[in-house]
């Protein structure tokens, strides 16, 4: 085919204008080739970078809370997996059924979610901390907006019995209370990351790679023995009911390490649902309370006496008429004894023998030997709140204040002060510090404060105490030789001693030939009638002491009389 | 036979404009499978249809187009008068008339029909053009484009201006005449400006700096130009585009196929889109300069610019350097109306090139 050129057909455009038109177009073309060249070969490290800044995500991987256990790892403490809800109310889009559902799911009310869903901010949690079911459950739902986030919840399995030691956590697994704030760093762990590719609605697409494992909390193992912490427990609480008391302590000190078996005070509460709590329940007296101990305090004014080399156990002591006129202020004994020795000081506890002891005794040596035995210092044990206790300096001490000091008024100490002061007794004048925690290796030397002979004098006498004649025969132990002191202490209120408020308390230990353990007992306000430590805090003494000695395994120093059946032989011979 | 009817067939398609769309429709149907795979089907079908459209408008002779001219124009314009009276509203614009069954967008089909009837008004005066000619092309213009920008559709409308000032360009409009349209648009531009919709100023403010809102309006400049040059110099590869696949393009299949595409292509990929549409642009240039009327060298002329036009506008804005209008990346954005459109502009360029002899041995 040959086509003929027409002389219309050379009539073309203009050359100029095509050619200022192919020049805009190359121009044009020009700038996007420009363009491109900027973004994808100079500027396309930042800009990848950006891009990855939208995907990639760093995502922080909890770490497991370390496990509280008792000496023989019993777990007291422990975190289970459990997850959380939230949302981001702009994203939310449900109907009304599914918000009803979800709100069934969540165990929630309807207007109480749909409240949360209002709220204008880019994070609202609906629920916290609800087991991995539920969580699934709503995961199924697909809703578009809501999201769930791992997270570790604390358990309590001993409830309870444990709370004021253990404490808790909060909702963002921070210790708050007890053992779990003294020891929050041990038992923190380091939380771990990772990448992952996320997409513009959030799912996780791909996980990339794991950056650093995340490091798990360190487990502690408490040097309480769950058993003898649940006898305590239970005793206590049988205490307080039946004697209506407002409050109770227990302390229960191993002799020959330091270590505290059991701690227990009351009111208590369920660390698991902490819904209702008040600030009595939450209370850990026996390390943050401080009382006025009472009579408890006369056998380390007796023991100074012995030591001052005035007094011997069998000096005798003019008690008279149980009268004894200090200044403008008067000691009473409350069953008055007449003429006695040191050691009846102690059996009887006579106020004013103890007064007639202090008397004779520099204020300077009796401050320091509170001081030594650790009344006015905290105690470390690395407690949140420890309790110093009050000893005014004896310089400032007028004569009436060192004699009621001498029987434990005008002095206040904690609980586990005082528990612990007795170790001075139960070894032979020397004390080890407490320890919360159990101990490794062998027990740390302990500090002298009395001579081994004077430790061994005071115990003989607290032993008379717990025998027939003493003012604690209620704190014998069968197969064991118990000792120990009554404290019975009226109430400070508002500067004044009140008139029928006491604080009846008991201080021992056994087995008297080789002391184990020391159990400190503390009742507060007894109102159904008994008040004295020897009727109300001696019992709980005799049945925890006997049950945990038991639980230890250690070795009767009393023959156990046999129990005695009235059988007849005939009885006998027909059931054989 | 079959060589008969693969002869017949062929007979009206041009090898040069077949090889390049082609091309084009390669990388449109890979860079559309990656953006959203289930539109990969469909996105198929509407080339078939498209591309049949092409064929049969290959078939019919300019001569017979400059028939068509007016009653299509005055068609469209009576339609969009319609829309602009009983129009749907979608997404707040009114852009659809309910015909039976189906909606369809009149100022679409403004695109070729407002080049096509420009053409033929200069083609009856094409021995004595005179400036009367070029305010009465004016009016025609600007009529249909006022009711496009009204709906709004600020992109067809663009569209369809280049379009109808590509004709009346080729037509000879004096230098003086355009020095003084630019004076006046210079002039009128705060004018404009206080016509605009907020949407429409947001976008320009976005262009100058996206930062300014990166949540709202500058979303989809920061987005893609991070996609873009996310891409670097060899593309993170088909099917491997981080920004795509998780969803931080917006539009990605349609509008914003270019950041699809680049960010898995990359440079090299650009370059070859880039080069591929100069090498269409020069192929319809060619035919224009080559046409055998000056109704053809006029029709084919401003043609060709609508898809450079389609093509910068698109890219311009993906890459942030034009703000954002709704025009999609010509022959490879899915969507049925813009392939329609785009493969009848090739059709009418097959066509002039076919008949680009007037007399035949």
């Amino acid at each position: 085919m040959k086509f003929t050129h027409t002389p219309l057909l050379s009539e073309k455009l203009p050359d100029w204008r095509a050619r200022i038109l192919l020049l805009f177009l190359m121009l044009a073309f020009l700038a996007l080739a420009v363009r491109s060249i900027y973004l994808q070969g100079i500027n396309n490290d930042f800009l990848q970078q950006k891009g990855a800044s939208r995907y990639a995500r760093v995502l922080e991987l909890p770490a497991t809370r370390g496990r509280i256990t008792d000496r023989n790892g019993e777990p007291l403490a422990v975190s289970a997996p459990v997850k959380s809800i939230w949302a981001v109310p702009e994203y939310v889009e449900v109907t009304p059924a599914q918000e009803r559902d979800l709100a069934a799911a969540l165990d929630m009310d309807v207007r109480e979610l749909a409240r949360r869903l209002a709220i204008e901010k880019d994070f609202v949690f609906l629920k916290r901390q609800i087991p991995p079911q539920l969580a699934d459950k709503v995961a199924t739902m697909k809703l578009p907006g809501i999201y769930q986030q791992a997270e570790y919840r604390r358990f309590y399995p001993s409830a309870e019995v444990t709370a004021h030691l253990i404490g808790f956590t909060g909702a963002d697994g921070e210790g708050q209370e007890g053992m779990e704030l003294a020891f929050d760093r041990q038992l923190l762990g380091k939380a771990g990351s990772r990448w992952v590719i996320k997409d513009r609605r959030g799912h996780i697409v791909e996980d990339v790679q794991s950056i650093k494992p995340p490091r798990n909390g360190n487990d502690i193992s408490l040097a309480m023995d769950s058993k003898i912490q649940y006898l305590a427990y239970a005793q206590l609480r049988d205490c307080v009911a039946e004697h209506k008391a407002k409050g109770a302590g227990i302390v229960v000190l191993d002799v020959k390490t330091g270590e505290v078996l059991a701690l227990v005070n009351l009111p208590t509460y369920n660390p698991n649902n902490r819904e209702r709590l008040s600030g009595a329940q939450l209370r850990n007296r026996a390390v943050t309370d401080t009382f006025e101990p009472g009579s408890t305090m006369k056998p380390f004014t007796i023991a100074l006496g012995l030591e001052s080399g005035k007094y011997r156990p069998d000096t005798i002591i003019q008690t008279g008429n149980g009268h004894l006129t200090i200044g403008k202020a008067t000691v009473h004994d409350s069953h008055p004894g007449g003429a006695m020795s040191v050691s009846q000081v102690i059996q009887k506890s006579s106020n004013v023998g103890a007064t007639r002891i202090a008397l004779s005794l520099p204020p300077e040596d009796m401050w320091n030997n509170f001081e030594s035995l650790g009344f006015g210092n905290p105690p470390k044990l690395g407690f949140p709140g420890e309790a110093t206790g009050r000893v005014r300096p004896w310089k400032y001490w007028r004569p009436i204040e060192q004699a009621t000091m001498s029987f434990g008024h005008g002095i206040s100490v904690s609980l586990v002060q005082l528990a612990r002061a007795y170790e001075v007794f139960a070894r032979d004048g020397d004390m080890l510090p407490v320890s919360l925690r159990r101990m490794e290796g062998p027990a740390p030397a302990g500090k002298q404060v009395l001579s081994p002979e004077t430790a061994r004098q005071v115990r003989a006498m607290l032993e008379l105490v717990v025998q027939p004649g003493g003012t604690a025969t209620k704190a014998a132990i069968p197969g064991y030789r118990a000792a120990g002191k009554t404290g019975t202490a009226h109430k400070l209120d508002g500067g004044h001693y009140a008139e029928n408020r006491y604080i009846a308390s008991f201080v021992g230990f056994a087995p008297a030939s080789d002391p184990r353990l020391i159990v400190a007992v503390m009742v507060d306000e007894p109102s159904a009638g008994k008040y004295y430590g020897g009727d109300v805090a001696a019992p709980v003494f005799s049945r925890v002491m006997a049950g945990a000695l038991r639980t230890l395994g250690v070795a009767p120093d009393a023959p156990i009389k046999p129990l005695q059946y009235a059988v007849k032989v005939e009885d006998v011979k027909e059931s054989m | 036979m079959i060589r008969r009817i693969w002869l017949r067939f062929t007979d009206g398609l041009d090898g040069p404009l077949m090889a390049i769309l082609g091309m084009l429709m390669a990388c449109g149907l890979a860079a559309v499978y990656s953006a959203s795979t289930e539109h990969f089907f469909s996105q198929l079908a509407n080339l078939t249809v498209a591309f049949t459209i092409m064929w049969l408008m290959a078939q019919v002779p300019p001569q017979k187009l400059q028939n068509y001219a007016l009653p299509v124009y005055l068609l469209g314009l009576a339609l969009l008068l319609a829309v602009a009276l009983f129009g749907d509203v979608s997404k707040g614009a009114r852009r659809w008339l309910h015909v039976g069954p189906t909606r369809i967008q009149p100022s679409e089909m403004m695109k070729i029909a407002m080049p096509l009837m420009l053409a033929w008004y200069f083609a009856q005066r094409e021995t004595a053009i005179r400036y009367r000619d070029f305010l009465v092309a004016a009016v025609l213009l600007l009529v249909p484009v006022a009711l496009i920008a009204k709906q709004p559709d600020l992109g067809t409308a663009i569209l369809v201006v280049a379009a109808g000032f590509y004709v009346i360009f080729l037509a000879g409009l004096p230098w003086k005449v355009m020095a003084v349209l630019a004076a006046g648009a210079g002039a009128a531009a705060p004018f404009a400006w206080n016509m605009m919709h907020g949407y429409q100023k947001r976008r320009i403010l976005t262009l100058l700096d996206p930062t300014s809102d990166p949540l709202g309006a500058g979303y989809h400049i920061i987005q893609s130009t991070i996609a873009v040059g996310s891409g670097g110099f060899l593309g993170k590869g088909w099917l491997h585009g981080t920004q795509t696949h998780l969803e931080f393009i917006p539009e990605r299949h349609t509008d914003f196929i270019f950041a699809v595409f680049s960010e898995e292509f990359g440079l090299i990929g650009n370059t070859l889109l880039l080069v591929l549409y100069t090498a269409l642009i020069a192929r319809g240039l060619m035919i224009a300069s080559k046409a055998a009327t000056f109704f053809g060298r006029m029709l084919a002329g401003a043609v060709t610019l609508i898809f450079f036009t389609y093509a910068f506008v698109n890219m311009g804005m993906v890459t942030g350097i034009l703000p954002v209008v709704g025009v999609p990346l010509p022959f490879i954005s899915y969507g049925g109306t813009a392939l329609v459109t785009l493969f009848l502009g090739v059709g009418i360029l097959m066509s002039i090139h076919r008949n680009r002899m007037l007399v035949q041995k």
